[in-house]
């Protein structure tokens, strides 16, 4: 019962985040770049105040696989990197934290754009 | 240039024409959006949770948290690629919209859409050049956004 009330809360709260973008693209002319940009600081904004951790609290990876938890992660790396390493840590926090998520991106898209074709929509 | 100017035209095209031919109802979008990206986030719940789980550390010897986390979440990335060199992430997400876009797949996704794309344009500014489209404002200004909170933090404490 344990592991189900955790799995809902992760559909739950992964889901209604997707969800509220959903609605930003539909209803207001924002594009879906502005929408990950917004999401990201949003992200940072929310960890910064204290509030995302009762988010990531009740839906785990449902919180924290979308990219508000790439924002939750850039700001808890910088206060972890302050707490330990003072003023420098300011600038190597933040993406110290979210680099291993980036370069596997950027290694395996390279590896992509190597040996795999985009299907060609337009003829 | 021009390359990508249709592209936009295109997405543009696209979205006008959905809007008339399918009269898409908010309703449904969200529902979509909601399921796809739930199951995408329960996958990398399973995922950690094997990864974390006693066998997988009788295998791989002791996880800790911090490390299953991020291997999580590269795993989560690796998938979103994978899906885009197979070319199923963009049907995907013809159906599940921001489902697909949110999550950190969708972040994998937007790295190599256009690394596939624009390799016809040469490795240095077709590839190397488009590879941030979408990536390079988020971690811009994630970046901007998370040293402002740092310095911040670092007055207050």
């Amino acid at each position: 019962m344990d592991i189900f009330l955790k799995y809902l809360g992760v559909f739950a709260v992964g889901g209604t985040l997707c969800a509220i973008a959903q609605i930003l693209l539909d209803k207001t002319k924002l594009t879906s770049a502005r929408i990950l940009v917004l999401y990201v600081v949003s992200g940072v904004v929310l960890t910064a105040v204290g509030i995302y951790d009762y988010v990531v609290k009740v839906g785990s990876f449902g919180a924290t696989i979308p990219l508000l938890g790439f924002g939750y992660s850039l700001c808890n790396g910088v206060f972890k990197a302050v707490d330990t390493i003072g003023f420098r840590g300011i600038f190597t926090g933040g993406l110290g934290d979210v680099s291993s998520g980036i370069v596997t991106a950027i290694i395996l898209a390279l590896v992509a754009a190597l040996v795999s074709k985009p299907k060609s929509k337009k003829q | 240039m021009s390359n990508h100017l249709n592209k936009l035209d295109e997405k543009k095209y696209a979205e006008i024409a959905d809007k008339y031919s399918k009269k898409s109802s908010l309703l449904k979008d969200c529902t979509m959006a909601f399921v796809f990206g739930g199951i995408i986030c329960i996958v990398a719940q399973l995922f950690n949770d094997l990864l974390m789980s006693q066998k997988s550390m009788e295998i791989f010897g002791n996880i800790t948290e911090e490390n299953g986390k991020a291997l999580t979440v590269m795993f989560m990335v690796f998938l979103g690629v994978l899906l885009t060199a197979l070319n199923v992430y963009d049907e995907i997400g013809n159906i599940a919209g921001a489902g697909t876009i949110v999550p950190i797949t969708g972040f994998a996704n937007s790295i190599t859409s256009p690394a596939m794309e624009y390799k016809s344009e040469g490795f240095i500014l077709g590839v190397g050049s488009q590879i941030f489209q979408v990536a390079g404002p988020v971690i811009l200004y994630g970046t901007t956004a998370s040293v402002i909170a740092g310095f911040i933090y670092y007055l207050i404490k």
